[in-house]
């Protein structure tokens, strides 16, 4: 059944295949990851701020975000972001915004909506004892989220976290809309050029189920070691 | 922000010969919604077999449904549509891949099973974890009735399992609708492609996507208003979230 196929055209591409497309998709990942949790805890931070406009609007973002698909989100972000960074310099023409960054941004926004339901779910968790003892003690409201609150309900939801986390390195492969060189985008450039789609294609398969499989039992088990402590 | 509004241009013709860009995008929201209730169809069906496998005592059905859940959900989609579209034709029998390869619609059918077949394996889980929520009497109480065990999937179990998980199920609905936005890349001409070719056509970028959106929009506030009034008209009183 594989006679006809050559599979020497994977090991002839490993460098181009991971010291750049899996770079580049690692990179987008752990980047979008990073901001995503720290822009979705403020957003969940907002939600919960108990201030009523500030709630909506957060509220609005996040019910937009997840009502939208991602391809067309990558597709606003990419022809937004030039007006938007000439808004932000004060150019006289939209500037031209790398494909890199252009993609960070769009992971980043659209991330964010998926992990403050997370955060907020987490923050919600801490029991209503925390902030009051806290308080009683004289820390103000961001001491109170910033040593008591946030670092339990980080913990308590790191495994859900790391679930998304995963999510979104599966997720980073739909750049290929844009034609970025990510790990799918390299593939499929060599699976082009040399007319070998079904190698490439099982050899990316593969590749994105072992290290999702990898991950996601890593963060089992660390979900069943904090489960113990707790 | 020197962009050129011009909101009129969905009444101007488009290029292809068919109509407005305005009935462009609406049969692109056409061909979304095909594509969903159909993958939909599918992910029901194979999610709910593929659930009630991972609950069964036995400890085979736990590990095909085990090796299911895990095979569809730590693959990216965009990468399980290549397998099913450019890589499938090729690994089977020489006469089925070419009459595979002249398939009319074949990115409509490749999408509907390939977003159905990922979306299964989410519809499993939820529904496995429904199951399993249950408390033990339910089970037992079938067995001591007499009840073989499809019997009290068929009427104990299943019937308050789907219940359950009616509101997740909602958003795996949405989910699936949306995913189908990823056909785009073996050709599927849906919401987001139309818009994606009005942009390229006429150049009113914004105009384009900001249609789509509330499209996209449209069909999550229908689908949440229609699933909410079935959540409450198939409330059982007294149970859960029944009145």
């Amino acid at each position: 059944m594989f006679a006809s196929f050559d599979f020497d055209v994977i090991r002839r591409s490993l460098g181009y295949l991971f010291l750049d497309g899996m770079a580049f998709t690692l990179t987008l990942t752990g980047l979008s990851a990073l901001g995503g949790i720290i822009f979705g805890t403020l957003i969940a931070l907002m939600r919960l701020s108990g201030y009523k406009l500030l709630g909506h609007i957060a509220g609005l973002y996040v019910d937009l975000m997840r009502s939208l698909p991602l391809v067309l989100v990558i597709f606003w972000f990419y022809f937004l972001m030039p007006y938007v960074g000439q808004w932000v310099t004060g150019a006289s023409r939209p500037i031209s915004v790398g494909a890199f960054t252009s993609a960070l941004v769009t992971f980043i926004m659209f991330e964010a909506a998926y992990f403050s339901e997370i955060m907020r779910a987490g923050i919600q968790s801490i029991s209503k004892g925390q902030p009051a003892a806290a308080n009683a003690l004289g820390l103000t409201y961001a001491q109170t989220m910033r040593y008591v609150v946030l670092p339990q309900a980080f913990r308590n939801m790191l495994p859900v976290l790391l679930t998304q986390t995963i999510v979104l390195f599966q997720d980073t492969s739909l750049v290929y809309v844009l034609s970025m060189p990510d790990f799918l985008g390299a593939a499929s450039k060599v699976a082009q050029r040399d007319g070998r789609l079904v190698e490439m294609y099982l050899f990316a398969a593969i590749v994105y189920f072992v290290i999702s499989c990898t991950a996601s039992f890593g963060v089992r088990r660390l979900q069943a070691r904090i489960s113990i402590v707790r | 922000m020197n962009y050129n509004w011009n909101w009129s241009i969905f009444f101007e013709p488009a290029p292809g010969g068919t109509g407005t860009y305005f009935n462009m995008l609406l049969s692109g929201l056409w061909l979304t919604i095909q594509t969903g209730v159909f993958a939909w169809i599918i992910a029901l069906v194979f999610g709910s077999i593929i659930g009630v496998l991972r609950t069964l005592p036995s400890k085979t059905a736990y590990w095909v449904g085990f090796a299911y859940v895990e095979f569809f959900r730590n693959m990216p989609l965009l990468v399980q549509l290549f397998l099913w579209f450019f890589v499938l034709p090729e690994l089977v029998p020489r006469s089925w891949g070419l009459w595979l390869k002249q398939l009319p619609n074949a990115p409509f059918y490749t999408a509907a099973i390939g977003v159905g077949l990922f979306m299964s394996a989410r519809v499993a889980v939820q529904l496995a974890a429904g199951i399993a929520s249950l408390p033990r009497g339910q089970k037992q109480a079938a067995t001591a009735l007499g009840l073989t065990t499809v019997q009290s999937y068929r009427y104990v179990l299943l019937p308050i399992a789907f219940r359950i998980i009616l509101p997740p199920l909602t958003s795996e609905f949405l989910n699936t609708i949306k995913n189908t936005a990823v056909a785009i890349t073996i050709g599927l001409i849906e919401l987001t492609g139309q818009a994606r070719s009005m942009q390229e056509f006429s150049f009113q970028v914004f105009e384009a996507f900001t249609a789509a959106t509330v499209m996209y929009l449209l069909i999550n506030i229908i689908v949440v208003t229609g699933m909410r009034f079935l959540e409450r008209s198939l409330a059982i009183p007294g149970y859960i979230t029944g009145k």
